[in-house]
């Protein structure tokens, strides 16, 4: 018999969740990694991923267009900014429930099939719009250039312009550098609560069933396609917030956001961290990010630094080496990683976590009170 | 008394067969009737006309007076038939409370609603049903574990007690004792007999003839997609043509 998982309180889950995120400047600078521009590019990426794996990770199905969404929301917030106000609150608002009617109209389409077609579907869709942006849209996506702010937007809404261009604000604070990672940071906090939520529900439990056996769920009395479109939907809006955080920090946006590539860069985050689970997909992007600014910034000279200590023949040796896997190479370096988890660890990154607590706590039984219980992770694959 | 399923001149082929040859069947409210006949004999295929997971070609299939030929599986499910799996059919990647858990909401929730607020583990009512009958078809202990980890039996009976948690109207039982070892088809007879007290009716497809003789009100003998002989348990038993088109003269 298996003891019933602990679940983790809920506030405490989301105390200790919301600490470890505002701490981010402060741990992360060992690592290098505490510059604000990357630090936004955590927490947004992190409301992209948590929201893609309440539809990949729940339900199971594999979306290739998500970074459609992502486009949207992003020229939604722009265009708030031209026309609107700089604040960026209208902006998020604006994004999130464009892309949310926006997912609605492809989702309603794609998930008219599933499996490998759904997938196509919704690449194909992404790609539509990528293309679109670029030739009949230009005139709200401004094409190539991408969209900008211009001294002579109206911002009806706004005082009249200083000096310059203004920069995004949130009631009156200017969101550049950590002040914007805190804003970030914040949606990112709320997005976990309603995704920590979501997990916990019966309509989280529903979406889970629907992976595992979508037939027999229709037999059970469920009428499936609603409730893949609403996960749809909520990715789709996780997506658009994503989105607009981005022109929130940095307003303009351009086209190549929603390209292919960009979607797909988010299934590898999922998929690397843990598909399914609450805190994979973080991992993912936490990896991902890291090694696509820290190891993509590393060359010979930093090189020939970390192997300073070793004699010069093995210096020139361990340089030779490693230069390949770093600076230009980092892609190679992350999909070796990437192949080895697919290959290895299924689960993901979480899947090696859970294992090693697993062996870590029935060491501590076998100790203690010489019989082994077996226990489940309480966050990984069971909820 | 009144016919709670009444499958009327129902015709199925796949290709050149006729799985299906003239279907008329009826069942009366709290019966428990047998479907028996030979392998290939088309009755796992009535029962997927009648819960909707295939269109009959010709024919009609009526719940309660209520035409549901041609619904979608989920209306027929919630007008009240669940259905037991001649293969297993439950959610392996859910624990086993999970599993039952589903079905618990489908039938107190209806087709669908947006919960994802309020958290599983409050739920605490539904939980005690759950466990409830977890219980009656001894699973409790296990509630925690993973589906996939059970023995054919167990996904079996775990089946049946998600069918039995929707309090249906009516349940379709396909081969519910089919790979089981005989203790635990006893027990599962004890169940089915159990629930008969209570009313349900039931449609029960079984090869085994212990258990069709134990729990049977009704017995209708199909062959080649036609019901060949119905009557009771005595009349069947005692019924030429039945000993000669299935049973092959074998002592029962
Ligand atoms: N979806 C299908 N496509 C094609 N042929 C089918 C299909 N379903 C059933 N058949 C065929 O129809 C006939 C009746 O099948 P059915 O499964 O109803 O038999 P059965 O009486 O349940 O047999 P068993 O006792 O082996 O379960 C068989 O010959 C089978 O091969
Ligand atoms: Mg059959």
């Amino acid at each position: 018999m298996m003891n019933k998982p602990k679940e983790m309180n809920e506030l405490l889950l989301i105390l200790i969740f919301s600490a470890v995120v505002l701490t981010m400047p402060i741990w992360l600078s060992p690592l290098g990694a505490a510059y604000p521009d990357l630090l936004q590019k955590f927490a947004i990426f992190g409301v992209f991923a948590i929201g893609y794996n309440i539809l990949f990770g729940l339900t199971g199905y594999l979306s290739f267009g998500h970074a459609a969404f992502l486009g949207v929301g992003s020229y939604t917030a722009v265009w708030s900014f031209k026309l609107l106000s700089m604040n960026v609150l209208p902006a998020v608002m604006f994004s999130v429930v464009l892309a949310g009617l926006f997912a609605a109209v492809i989702g309603f389409v794609s998930l008219r099939r599933s499996g490998i077609y759904f997938s196509i579907l919704t690449l194909a869709f992404a790609q539509m719009s990528y293309n679109l942006a670029y030739s009949v849209l230009t005139p709200i996506t401004n094409g190539e250039t991408g969209l900008q702010l211009a001294k002579e937007d109206p911002r009806i809404l706004d005082s009249a312009v200083v000096d310059g261009l203004p920069s995004t604000n949130f009631f009156g604070i200017e969101l550049q550098g950590f002040s914007g990672f805190y804003f970030c940071a914040a949606f990112l906090i709320l997005g976990f609560i309603i995704a920590l939520r979501i997990f916990r529900s019966p309509f989280g439990l529903k979406l889970r069933a629907i992976k595992t056996n979508q037939t027999r769920m229709r037999y059970t009395g469920f009428s499936t396609r609603p409730y893949l479109l609403t996960a749809f939907v909520i990715s789709g809006m996780y997506a658009g917030l994503a989105g607009a955080l981005m022109a929130c920090t940095d307003p303009l946006a351009g086209a190549e956001r929603m390209q292919w590539t960009a979607s797909g860069e988010v299934v590898l985050m999922t998929i690397l961290g843990g598909v399914g689970t609450l805190f994979g997909p973080l991992l993912g992007v936490g990896i991902i990010k890291y090694f696509e600014n820290i190891f993509s910034a590393i060359n010979e000279q930093a090189l020939h630094a970390i192997f300073d200590f070793l004699p010069t023949w093995l210096e020139e040796f361990m340089v030779l080496i490693t230069h390949p896997f770093v600076g230009e190479g980092w892609h190679l370096t992350l999909g070796l990683l990437f192949m080895l988890t697919v290959a290895f660890l299924p689960g993901g990154v979480m899947e090696g976590i859970d294992y090693i607590k697993k062996k870590m706590s029935s060491k501590d039984t076998d100790e203690t009170e010489g019989t082994s219980t077996t226990k489940t992770a309480e966050e990984g694959s069971s909820s | 008394m009144t016919a709670v399923l009444k499958v009327e001149g129902v015709n199925k082929s796949f290709g050149g067969l006729k799985a299906l040859n003239d279907l008329n069947l009826s069942v009366e409210e709290g019966t428990v009737h047998a479907i028996i006949g030979p392998n290939g004999a088309g009755k796992s295929t009535m029962l997927n006309v009648c819960i909707g997971q295939l269109v009959p070609d010709t024919g009609s299939v009526q719940f309660h007076g209520e035409n549901i030929t041609g619904k979608e599986p989920y209306q027929i499910n919630q007008a009240g038939i669940s259905r037991v799996f001649q293969t297993p059919a439950i959610f392996s990647e859910l624990t086993i409370l999970q599993n039952i858990m589903v079905p618990a909401l489908a039938h107190r929730d209806g087709n669908f609603k947006f919960n994802a607020f309020k958290a599983m583990g409050r739920e605490k009512e539904l939980e005690e049903e759950a466990m409830r009958y977890l219980e009656e078809v001894s699973l409790a202990d296990a509630a925690h574990d993973l589906a996939a980890s059970m023995s054919r039996g167990n996904k079996r009976r775990l089946e049946l007690a998600m069918c039995l948690i929707q309090h249906p109207r009516l349940l379709l039982l396909d081969e519910p004792t089919a790979g089981m070892a005989r203790h635990d088809t006893n027990r599962t007879i004890d169940t089915l007999k159990k629930i008969k007290e209570g009313g349900m009716t039931k449609v029960i497809i079984e090869h085994d003839m212990h258990v069709v003789f134990s729990v049977a009100d009704r017995i209708s003998v199909l062959a080649q997609g036609h019901i060949i002989a119905e009557g009771t348990p005595d009349e069947i038993r005692g019924n030429p043509k039945v000993q000669e088109a299935y049973l092959g003269g074998a002592e029962i």
